[in-house]
C-alpha cells in the first residue's frame, strides 16, 4: 500500500479537517461525534443531512452548502456512520420544517439512519419530524422482495442536488421526499471497476483482479458485481453499462436526459470524457436527448480505477432544481 | 452470569477477535467489502476500555451500557444489529431480576428477535443469524429442560460451529453480499464467523469461570 498517510487512524480525522479548513467559506467541522455542516445554518427550510461511509469523497461533505446539502456526517471508511451522528447533525441544522435524511441503500446505512429517525423525536425534548429517501440507483444489483434491493451510488448526488434546491424554496418535508423518491425511480447507474480499492486500516486491496480482467457491475466499495470479465475496447464496455441502464429504466423515444459519467477516484479525466463521448452517443442511437450533463469524481471509492454511467430522466421540474443555484465545495453554478 | 463473568468474556472476545483477524479479513474480502474485522475489532476495543466503568453494574445495566456503546462506535450494519442484541437481553434481564439459565436464554432470544426485526433477514439468508436463531432455540431447549451449565455451553459452541458452516453453500440475501448471487456459495459468511467464535468465546469463559 503506498498512500499519503501518517497515522492510519488518524486518516479520517486529518483528511476531514483538510476539508473543512479548505471550504471554511462554506462549512464547519463537529467531531465526538463527527458531522459537518453549513458555515451559516439555513433557516425556514427543510434541513436535508446526508452520510455514509467515508471514501467515497466528495459524496457527502462535498455537498454541503446553499442549494443542497445542510449537514453531513462521515463514518469511517466503507462504514455507515452511526446514530449519535445523524442526532447530533440533525439538532444543529433543524429549522424547524423537519429534517429529511438521504440515504444510500445499504443495509447499515439503512438500519442506522432508521435507529437515529426513531431516536430523534425524544432527544432533548425537540419535536423534530423527519422522512428518508433511499436511493436505490445502482442497476447492476436485481431488486427482489427477498434481497437489500439495489444499493445506493452516483445518482445520489442528482437526489441531493435538486432536493436541496426544491428545500431552498421553503418547501415542506413531504415534497421534498416526493421529489427525492421522484428521481431516484428515474436514474439508474451501472459501474465498472478496473482495479481494486485499497482501504487505509486494511492495508491491502479488496478483491483480486488480473491485468486484463474487469468486475462489471461493481459497486462503490470494491464489492462484487455482476461479472468478472475480459478487458475489452472501451466502445465495448459502455454498450454493456448502457444496456443495462436502457433494461432498467426502458425510456420512451425522444426522453429527455441527464447524463453523469463518475469516475471511482482513479480514472483520468480523459479517460472519463472518452467515456461520456461514447455513452452518449449509444444513447442518442436509443432517440435519448442528452441535455444535462456532469463528467468528473463525484461518487468515488477510494483509488479504485474505473466508472459508472448514470442516466437520470428528466422532467421540467427535475430539471429546474438541477439548473437552480448552487455553492458546494465539490458543485457550484448559477451564483 | 455475574457481571465480571460478562467483564470476563468480553476481554476473552476481544483477543479472540485479533487471533482470528486474517480469517475474518479474507472472509469478508471474498464476498463483503473488507471492513469487518476493522469494525469488530473497534467496538470490541471500545468496549475493554469501559471496563472500570462497568463493573459495578448489575448484569442488565452493564449489557444496556455495552449495546449503547456499540451502537456509537461500531457503524455499519454489525452496529445496530450487536446494539439491539445487547439492549434486547438488557431488557429481558431487568424485568425478570434473575441470573438463571432460563433467564438468559430468555434474553438472549429476546435479543436475537431484535436482530431479525433489525435487519428484516431469517435463518438461511448466509448472515450472523444462521448462527444465532439455532443457538437460541437450542438454549431455550436446554434451560427448559434444566439442563446444566457445562452441558448448555458446550451444546451451544456446538450448534454455533454448526450454524457458521451451514452459510457456506448459502446464496446470500441479505447483507453486502446479496449482490453476488451464486458468487457467494463457498464461503463462509464473515458475520456469521465472528458471532460462531463470539459464542464460542463466551461458552469458553463460562467453563472456566463458573
Amino acid at each position: 500500500m503506498k498512500k499519503f498517510i501518517n497515522k492510519v487512524d488518524d486518516v479520517l480525522v486529518e483528511s476531514l479537517s483538510g476539508f473543512a479548513a479548505a471550504h471554511s467559506d462554506i462549512v464547519s467541522l463537529h467531531l465526538n461525534p463527527n458531522f459537518l455542516t453549513r458555515k451559516q445554518k439555513a433557516l425556514n427550510k427543510v434541513a436535508i443531512i446526508s452520510g455514509g461511509g467515508s471514501g467515497h469523497e466528495p459524496l457527502h461533505a462535498g455537498y454541503i452548502g446553499y442549494g443542497m446539502l445542510d449537514a453531513a456526517c462521515p463514518g469511517h471508511v466503507f462504514t455507515s456512520p452511526t446514530p449519535d451522528q445523524m442526532l447530533a447533525a440533525a439538532e444543529s441544522v433543524h429549522a424547524n420544517k423537519g429534517v429529511l435524511f438521504i440515504v444510500k441503500n445499504y443495509a447499515g446505512d439503512v438500519m442506522n439512519f432508521e435507529m437515529a429517525a426513531e431516536m430523534l423525536p425524544i432527544v432533548n425534548g425537540l419535536h423534530i419530524e423527519s422522512a428518508t429517501v433511499l436511493t436505490s440507483d445502482d442497476c447492476a444489483v436485481i431488486n427482489s422482495t427477498y434481497t437489500t434491493g439495489r444499493r445506493g451510488v452516483a445518482g445520489t448526488v442528482i437526489v441531493e442536488k435538486c432536493v436541496g434546491s426544491l428545500a431552498e424554496t421553503g418547501a415542506d418535508l413531504q415534497s421534498c421526499k416526493l421529489l427525492g423518491d421522484k428521481i431516484n425511480q428515474r436514474t439508474a447507474s451501472m459501474g465498472v471497476a478496473l482495479t481494486s480499492c485499497t482501504v487505509p486500516a486494511a492495508g491491502r486491496p479488496t478483491f483480486d483482479i488480473g491485468d486484463n480482467e474487469l468486475e462489471m457491475g461493481v459497486g462503490i466499495h470494491g464489492e462484487p458485481g455482476r461479472k468478472r470479465a475480459q478487458m475489452d475496447e472501451a466502445d465495448a464496455i459502455t454498450q454493456e453499462l448502457v444496456n443495462a441502464i436502457l433494461d432498467t429504466l426502458k425510456p420512451v423515444p425522444n426522453s429527455e436526459a441527464l447524463l453523469l459519467i463518475n469516475g471511482f477516484g482513479a480514472t483520468p479525466l480523459m479517460e472519463l470524457y472518452l467515456l461520456y463521448n461514447t455513452a452518449a452517443n449509444l444513447f442518442k442511437q436509443h432517440g435519448i436527448r442528452i441535455t444535462r450533463s456532469l463528467v468528473g469524481n463525484y461518487t468515488t471509492a477510494l483509488d479504485m480505477a474505473g466508472a459508472s454511467v448514470t442516466l437520470c430522466l428528466l422532467d421540467d421540474e427535475i430539471k429546474q432544481h438541477w439548473d437552480s443555484p448552487v455553492h458546494t465545495a465539490a458543485l457550484r453554478w448559477g451564483k | 452470569m455475574t457481571t465480571s463473568v460478562i467483564l470476563q468474556s468480553l476481554l476473552d472476545i476481544h483477543a479472540t477477535i485479533l487471533q482470528h483477524e486474517s480469517e475474518i479479513e479474507s472472509l469478508d474480502r471474498a464476498i463483503g467489502d473488507g471492513d469487518h474485522y476493522i469494525n469488530m475489532k473497534r467496538g470490541a476495543s471500545a468496549i475493554v476500555e469501559m471496563h472500570d466503568e462497568l463493573a459495578d453494574l448489575t448484569p442488565d445495566a452493564a449489557l444496556n451500557k455495552i449495546g449503547l456503546k456499540l451502537l456509537s462506535t461500531i457503524g455499519g450494519a454489525s452496529g445496530p444489529l450487536l446494539a439491539s442484541f445487547f439492549m434486547g437481553m438488557a431488557k429481558v434481564l431487568k424485568e425478570k431480576g434473575d441470573t438463571s439459565a432460563k433467564t438468559y436464554a430468555l434474553a438472549f432470544a429476546s435479543g436475537v428477535d431484535l436482530i431479525r426485526q433489525r435487519g428484516k433477514a431469517d435463518v438461511g439468508e448466509k448472515t450472523m443469524l444462521d448462527v444465532l436463531i439455532p443457538v437460541a432455540n437450542r438454549f431455550s431447549e436446554l434451560a427448559n429442560a434444566n439442563a446444566d451449565n457445562k452441558t448448555i455451553c458446550e451444546a451451544l459452541a456446538d450448534t454455533a460451529e454448526a450454524g457458521m458452516r451451514s452459510t457456506m453453500n448459502l446464496i446470500a440475501t441479505k447483507g453486502r453480499a446479496a449482490g453476488l448471487g451464486e458468487r457467494a456459495i463457498g464461503h463462509i459468511d464473515p458475520g456469521a464467523k465472528s458471532c460462531q467464535l463470539m459464542i464460542m468465546t463466551v461458552c469458553n469463559a463460562l467453563l472456566k469461570h463458573e
